[in-house]
């Protein structure tokens, strides 16, 4: 059948004006958060209802048009990036809150539905949903089952495998999956923690049930500031382990926190070589106990100025640095490349000093603002895309920050995702038979491979290219373009 | 007893394999599996032994074979607990047992499932190959989350070698408060306080008595007993009887045939009629009952939930769940009695 058939009968599967196939109109599809890698779909189809979701699998699958699922396309790791001869089913217009049950405190709904929208929902009973993504006001609950997303507290209130309780699913094959419910722990394979992250190649999110959590009566923050980034990263280790899981746990290093400062005017102490701010959260007895506890565990640890922020006014500046902190360095150079390793929390002090030396090598500035309270790094390559080798040079510094990770024990993406940006640091993850395995996983869901082709998993034959499973010094541009 | 036993456990699947799909049954501590299965016997009780402990990360990997028991009094000595609580029956039980099973504990609304906790698994699959997914690291989306598959799988995909788990600090203080009421008021009151941010760690009503157990620092839980009220006591052997499923209701004797089921639903669905236990805020319900399971799985179709037997091991024969079985076992090897691929054909 010829690619016009094809067209019109996907045309017939949806309403008018929901089906995109001219290049203009394509172009905000040709690329996700992650803008260096682009690549025009086949074709744009954005179904409005779960039954034109069905429809148009049903086409591809007759077909075997690749499918690649798109949330609000705010991804870092070019999960939603299109393939060429491909269809992008886009599912931002699967926007409807379809229940909300406070008994149960649960909320049903669609795909497209943006994540903060399910807090601002359920505010009015003081229910909210935990993850927060930073990209929260645009990023879809769909996109973020298919990353399992995290946020700044999710160290307290955990990932969206976590606070997920039920998913209605579409395979590729036709079939709807219901996976679990209003309640907790259905018998049978966990496929819902499997689905969680599972970068749209196993089936297509129709339907997400979160359960909401009540808000904390009472929060307050800290921000301590450290002469040195180790004492800082000492200090993390050592609230953990004295048994304080804050709500959320920072770091920021000198680099990062002048420059937030000179964008959000947050109050931050410009002197410090590293600051970290800590969200307590309780009832109020709770949060005055933990407030003093933490102060004195930091001060025990060198910080030598805390500020201690118990009005709502003096939090929202305090975190408006930390939020800002990405565009805040996004000014100070012309382009940078952000990486998403995490690693054991006691290793944070050596990784640092580690990322530190390769930027001295390499002559590129990194810059360091993180999730530290789960050990997940945020380094900023800074580089210019304009002077010739630099864009290879922030790859390498970025690839050999991952393999930094993964040699004390670490991943190579704590809650970006693969997409087809960290290919090729999954096979110094990952040997032959694990990627094999995932491989098999992957057919008992999508056999003829028409889901997000390409994605989250490299094939044996990339990893071998460079020199076996395990590549360590690899030298290759560009790691994250297909290579087969 | 603490023995590296991986190479026999992965010479033992291998010859297996290559006996043309020769059957194996795991068998753990058997504190909790059904006994007699077909298919030769693969101890893996033996397997034991703390990998790596470290308390500053509050994470802890151990062999698959490791005595709940000793991980639970190794962790003590730091002050920190295993999140989930999974249950000792007869005090016994492994770390890879209560991963196969994936029971949780009284605290999972308010703590996490064992999934949860669960960061990373060395395991072997029926191709007799040793792979290793997930880590010791908090947070990981790298490849697809296949050691929280293992979860609730009851070792049909295979033979779990060592798990990684996310700990907790015990708190500085627990309470339980005891309340005598009727089985809707009861309920009422879990999902009320559901709605409202407290130090509650576990709700158990059973008998006429709703018990709330808190858990925090020290002012936060003697705020929120002195909300509750009822009866307060620094008493908690309620939550292990629970947590070990040793209350009365969970015993079969001496009940005139009426079987003891387990709901897991909606958690403020009607409760049954007759007694029951409930549990999880309402999300977990044990109901002893004479009515045929038809009736039953009605019930929990009802609210929003699904029946299975107490103890029973879950049903793997959606065609999906029997592709993914093939996936890591294409022989079929392990626990056949749980899912058989055959039936795929």
């Amino acid at each position: 059948m010829n690619e016009t058939r094809i067209l019109q009968r996907l045309r017939g599967a949806l309403r008018t004006g929901a089906l995109i196939t001219e290049p203009a109109a394509m172009r905000p599809y040709e690329t996700d958060g992650l803008t260096a890698i682009r690549e025009m779909p086949w074709a744009v189809a954005l179904p409005g209802t779960e039954d034109e979701v069905r429809e148009v699998l049903a086409v591809c699958r007759e077909h075997g048009v690749p499918v690649v699922p798109r949330g609000a396309g705010t991804g870092l790791s070019g999960g939603a990036r299109p393939v060429r001869d491909g269809l992008v089913l886009g599912l931002s217009k699967l926007n409807r809150i379809l229940e909300v049950d406070v008994d149960n405190c649960i909320a049903r709904v669609q795909p497209g539905v943006r994540n903060l929208a399910i807090s601002e929902a359920v505010a009015e009973h003081g229910l909210y949903y935990a993850p927060d993504p930073s990209s929260q006001l645009a990023c879809s609950i769909g996109g973020n089952v298919a990353e399992n997303s995290g946020g700044v507290h999710c160290l307290k209130y955990g990932l969206t495998v976590h606070n997920v309780v039920g998913l209605k699913v579409r395979t590729i094959d036709g079939d709807t999956l219901e996976l679990g419910g209003k309640g907790f722990d259905y018998p049978g394979y966990d496929l819902l923690a499997l689905l969680c992250g599972s970068e749209g190649m196993l089936g297509v999110v129709t339907e997400v049930t979160v359960r909401l959590l009540p808000e904390a009566p009472a929060k307050v923050v800290l921000l301590a500031a450290f002469r040195t980034l180790e004492a800082a990263a000492g200090a993390v280790t050592r609230i953990i382990s004295e048994g304080v899981i804050p709500a959320g746990l920072e770091l920021m290093d000198q680099l990062t926190l002048r420059a937030a400062e000179d964008f959000a005017n947050a109050g931050y102490p410009r002197d410090a070589a590293a600051i970290l701010l800590c969200e307590l959260d309780g009832d109020a007895a709770e949060a005055r106990a933990l407030q003093s506890y933490a102060a004195r565990l930091f001060e025990e640890e060198g910080a030598y100025d805390i500020q201690q922020a118990e009005s709502a006014e003096h939090q929202a500046r305090l975190w408006a640095g930390r939020k800002a902190a990405f565009p805040a360095v996004g000014r100070i150079a012309p382009d940078y490349y952000c990486m998403d390793g995490t690693i054991p929390r006691a290793a944070l002090a050596e990784v640092l000093q580690g990322i530190g030396e390769l930027s001295e090598r390499h002559g590129l500035t990194v810059g360091n603002v993180f999730h530290a309270g789960d050990g997940n790094l945020h380094p900023l390559i800074l580089y210019d895309a304009n002077q010739e080798g630099q864009v290879e040079l922030a790859e390498t510094v970025g690839r050999e920050i991952l393999e930094l990770c993964v040699s004390v024990g670490g991943t190579v993406t704590g809650e970006h995702g693969v997409g087809v940006e960290k290919l090729t640091p999954m096979c110094a993850q990952f040997g032959a038979a694990e990627l094999a395995q995932f491989e098999r996983v992957k057919e008992a869901f999508d056999p003829r491979r028409l889901l997000n082709p390409g994605k989250a998993i490299p094939t044996l034959s990339r990893c071998a290219e460079y020199g076996g499973m395990h590549v360590h010094r690899g030298e290759l541009p560009f790691p994250g373009l297909e290579r087969f | 007893m603490a023995e590296d036993r991986a190479a026999q456990l992965i010479d033992a699947v291998r010859s297996a394999a290559a006996a043309d799909g020769r059957r194996l049954t795991l068998v753990g501590a058997g504190s909790k599996a059904p006994a007699a299965d077909p298919g030769d016997a693969l101890a893996v009780a033996e397997h034991a032994g703390v990998v790596d402990y470290r308390p500053e990360e509050l994470v802890l990997t151990a062999r698959g074979g490791t005595p709940l028991s000793d991980i639970e009094a190794l962790l003590s000595q730091h002050r920190q607990q295993l999140p989930f609580e999974p249950p000792m029956i007869g005090g016994e039980g492994t770390l890879g047992g209560a991963v196969a099973t994936g029971w949780s504990g009284p605290g999972r609304p308010w703590r996490g499932a064992v999934r949860d906790a669960v960061l990373g698994v060395e395991m072997i699959n029926g191709l007799g190959e040793r792979l290793a997914f997930g880590g010791q690291v908090m947070k990981n989306v790298a490849g697809y989350d296949l050691s929280r598959l293992q979860v609730g799988a009851w070792g049909s995909l295979g033979v779990l070698l060592s798990v990684s788990v996310r700990l907790s600090p015990q708190p500085e203080r627990e309470r339980t408060c005891r309340l005598e009421c009727g089985a809707a008021e009861a309920l009422a009151w879990m999902r009320k306080w559901a709605r409202r941010f407290s130090p509650i760690s576990a709700t158990c009503f059973d008998g006429g008595v709703l018990n709330v157990r808190l858990s925090g620092m020290a002012d936060s839980v003697d705020a929120a007993a002195s909300r509750i009220g009822g009866e307060q006591s620094s008493d908690l052997s309620l939550w292990q009887s629970l947590r070990d499923r040793a209350l009365p209701i969970f015993r079969s004797a001496g009940q005139g045939g009426a079987a003891l089921w387990q709901i897991n639903c909606a958690p403020a669905a009607e409760l049954p009629a007759g007694p029951c236990l409930v549990e999880w805020g309402g999300a977990r319900r044990w109901w002893r009952t004479d009515e045929p399971a038809s009736a039953v799985c009605a019930y929990a179709a009802e609210a929003e939930g699904v029946a299975l037997p107490a103890g029973a091991a879950p049903s793997f024969q959606t065609p999906l769940m029997m592709r993914l079985k093939q996936a890591f076992d294409p022989q079929a090897l392990f626990n056949p009695h749980l899912a058989d691929a055959d039936a795929l054909q």
